[in-house]
């Protein structure tokens, strides 16, 4: 009988902790399908970070550290420094990049470190349950702004590609979505191409993956999909933002 | 037993650092026990600036000197007005006459005015001033030996800067004639 | 191999990299910012990477993962630096890391000032971050003890997986002395190879560098082997310095700078005739409790000595525990005890005592 499916070597056996109709199963596929793709699973170290997929070390069959709330590109600085010839990468969520680990994701990207980063964006915390993120819509409920996210308490959501695409040593940032399978078949391509770009020196690569929350959201996790593709999209707008080229 | 204690103070970019500096790599290659503390912060930066140098036989404590100075080299009025008291009694205070018109006020103490900044002048670099006075300093107090010095002054002024040796040489060749 | 003559922070810099530092991250602090100065333009020569981070919260993090990956690394600072870096300490720490941090300590709380000071005594020993966990905390007195403990420094983190802190301060870092560059006592280091993430390169398991434990029974058991090396490492590392012991009738407690000007003071009285005794301990953790527990009979009361407003007393005490009255003298802010004012406070005890 003919294989048609295999798992990707880049994942372990270990079952994933995420909640239903959670993204975060889809997107670390991608990422380790693409190391594997790219032959660079033995040579490859990630960084988790706190947040949801704090646990990221123990699903990545790669070498792992798990660094402090927001540090991760710190942390994966020291690791590129030290063996500049591994494959060195970050996975983060919005809370972890986009409020506490700003300094560090802009500094990074300052610094041109030939890192990638997937970075999560679901519009919420999500593990410590549910509280408003700097990538929280306007009207968006959460714990910590429970009749919706207000422009005159908070102000507006955070764009972090758009911000970081003005940095010159960010060469690649690119915006994708996993709310259907034409769009993960694209995040796919972006994570690969930001890894390559890695790879080839370039310069700091990104991949901003707009994802869902369910449980936090309070929505069921097919309306999730919709609500992303409605509400996130018009915000968060899909997109190359920068590559090598324009660099 | 040799237990000089000296401070150096001026402006910024009188070689007050410098000078002491090399007083204390001179009792190093004569194998003395030595230390060198500046003075940090803003007042480096364009102010006056000050550091305590220690040569001695026996091992160095602390590398404070608090009013047990006994030598001060005092290259600007601030620096006279403020180091006067902590030299010891029968100590020496050298101050550049050139720059400092007042005298010194304590009498339990030995005063030297040496007019530093006309003889570099003399020597057609103004930049050696420090240098007359730590020649004056090393003719009355025979710290460390005049060879020092000069061994000294090669580590520090090695390589693209060896032209600078001689005139620095000179320079305190003519501060402790002065004072001889 | 001759003396050199060269000004602590960058003597701290050239020792580690005697040591075979090759990484270093640090934040432009004073008053230790020869050191960094000093990595960047020398760890390049030598094979070596320097990184100016963006905080010292970053830098600390970057030795985290460098530390991660087996390799010699270093960062320093100054007290409100070090403060910022107490998050990263303690991962590096829980994750059982190597690394060497410098505390070229000044005046504090808060922005302080910038002249030297003693007063992140409690910082530096009792685990300045969260957490049940203890640095191997190194106090050098002169210039060629901190080149020596900069360079052992690198052996005792690699031996224990542990992050070891040199402690200065303002007076060390910025002074001059003559140094001569030792090799260290040779310790039989553990190969980093078990742990260090290098990538698997497909033969392996993935090594995981972590402080997160979520099951509590599993985190209990990491404390309790984490403790059982500070024990080991208690019982092995303390050290310290006696001076003048015998026969003295009041015994000194100093570290670092404050000991050189006891030592001044201990010299000046004992031309009077008056015999004061100096136990300068040179790891503060840990402590070397022994020295105060064995003091001898002669010795009627203990004077601790600090550039703060008490902090090592603390430790003074526990470790006499009630045998004599211990008191304090301290200067704070950048101030420096003078050697006279200590000696006036030895006669005031002298004179109670009589």
């Amino acid at each position: 009988m003919a294989i048609v499916f295999e798992k990707t070597k880049g994942l372990t056996d270990k079952e994933t902790h995420y909640c239903p109709g959670c993204t975060h199963g889809i997107i670390h596929r991608l990422v380790a399908e693409v190391l594997e793709e790219l032959d660079v699973l033995g040579n490859a170290i990630g960084v988790a970070p706190v947040g949801c997929s704090v646990l990221a070390y123990d699903y990545f069959n790669v070498d792992m550290h798990e660094a402090s709330h927001g540090r991760a590109p710190a942390v994966a600085t020291g690791i590129k420094r030290a063996m500049p010839n591994n494959v060195v990468f970050t996975y983060q969520g919005d809370g972890d990049l986009a409020s506490i680990g700003t300094a560090e994701i802009v500094h990074v990207a300052h610094r041109g470190e030939k890192i990638t980063t997937i970075f999560v964006n679901n519009a919420i915390y999500g593990m410590t349950g549910g509280q408003m993120a700097p990538t929280t819509l306007i009207g968006q409920k959460a714990t910590t702004c429970q009749d919706g996210r207000s422009k005159a308490h908070s102000g507006m959501p955070l764009r972090v590609s758009e911000m970081l695409a003005t940095i010159d040593g960010a060469a690649f940032v690119e915006r994708v979505s996993v709310h259907n399978p034409v769009e993960i078949r694209k995040a796919k391509k972006a994570i690969k191409k930001a890894f390559e770009c890695q790879i080839k020196g370039e310069g700091f690569s990104i991949v901003e993956v707009l994802s869902t929350c369910p449980t936090n959201w309070g929505i069921a996790p097919t309306e999730s999909l919709k609500w992303l593709e409605a509400n996130m999209i018009p915000y968060y707008p899909l997109g190359n933002f920068r590559t090598p080229e324009e660099a | 037993m040799l237990n000089e204690k000296v401070i150096c103070a001026g402006f910024g970019g009188q070689g007050v650092m410098s000078m002491g500096q090399l007083l204390t790599y001179a009792g190093m290659v004569e194998d003395k026990q030595v230390s060198w503390l500046p003075s940090y912060g803003p007042e480096m930066r364009g102010g006056t600036a000050n550091c305590n140098v220690i040569v001695a036989d026996s091992l160095i404590g602390s590398p404070i000197i608090n009013d047990d100075a006994t030598c001060a080299i005092v290259m600007n009025l601030p620096s006279l007005d403020k180091f006067e008291v902590d030299v010891a009694p029968k100590g020496k205070i050298l101050i550049n006459s050139s720059l400092i018109e007042k005298k010194a006020k304590r009498d339990d103490i030995t005063a030297y005015y040496i007019p530093a900044n006309e003889i570099a002048l003399e020597l057609g670099n103004a930049r050696v001033a420090n240098m007359v006075m730590l020649g004056a300093y090393i003719e009355l107090s025979k710290a460390v030996k005049i060879e020092s010095l000069h061994k000294a002054l090669q580590k520090v002024f090695g390589g693209s800067k060896a032209h600078l040796i001689a005139v620095n040489e000179e320079a305190l060749a003519r501060g402790a004639e002065f004072v001889r | 191999m001759a003396k050199v003559l060269m000004k602590g922070n960058e003597a701290i810099g050239a020792a580690a990299i005697q040591a075979g530092c090759k990484y270093f991250f640090g934040y432009p602090i004073t008053p230790q910012n020869e050191l960094p100065e000093y990595m960047s333009k020398e760890l390049p020569k030598n094979d070596g990477v320097f990184v100016q981070a963006e905080s010292e919260v970053a830098a600390i993090n970057m030795v985290y993962g460098a530390a991660g990956c087996g390799v010699r690394v270093m960062t320093s600072s100054s007290s409100p630096g070090i403060a910022l870096k107490q998050e990263g300490i303690t991962y590096i720490a829980g994750a059982e890391l190597p690394c060497v941090i410098v505390n070229i300590v000044r005046g504090g709380p808060g922005l302080g000032g910038i002249q030297p000071a003693q007063s992140d005594y409690f910082q530096s020993t009792r685990g300045g971050g969260n957490g049940d966990y203890k640095l191997l905390v190194l106090a050098p007195a002169n210039l060629q003890e901190m080149v020596d403990m900069v360079q052992e420094a690198f052996d005792m983190a690699d031996y224990y997986r542990n992050p070891v802190m040199v402690v200065g301060d303002g007076m060390i870092g910025q002074m001059m002395e003559p140094i001569e560059f030792r090799t260290p006592v040779k310790r039989e280091l553990p190969s980093k190879e078990g742990w260090a993430t290098t990538g698997t390169k497909g033969n392996r398991k993935p090594h995981i560098i972590n402080s997160l434990f979520l099951d509590p029974q599993g985190l209990e058991d990491h404390n309790i082997r984490l403790q059982k090396k500070y024990k080991t490492m208690k019982e092995n590392e303390a050290r310290y310095e006696a001076y003048n012991m015998e026969n003295a009738e009041i015994v000194l407690a100093a570290y670092g700078t404050t000991s050189r000007i006891c030592k001044n003071a201990i010299d000046k009285l004992k031309e009077e005739g008056i015999n004061i005794g100096l136990i300068r301990p040179q790891t503060l953790w840990p402590f070397p409790e022994k020295a105060f527990q064995e003091i001898p009979e002669t010795v009627k009361a203990a004077l601790t000595v600090e550039m703060s407003e008490g902090q090592m007393i603390d430790d003074v005490r526990l470790a006499l525990n009630g045998k004599i009255p211990t008191e304090f003298y301290g200067r704070s802010g950048g101030m420096i005890p003078t050697p006279d004012a200590i000696i006036d406070k030895i006669k005031e005890m002298l004179g109670g005592l009589k």
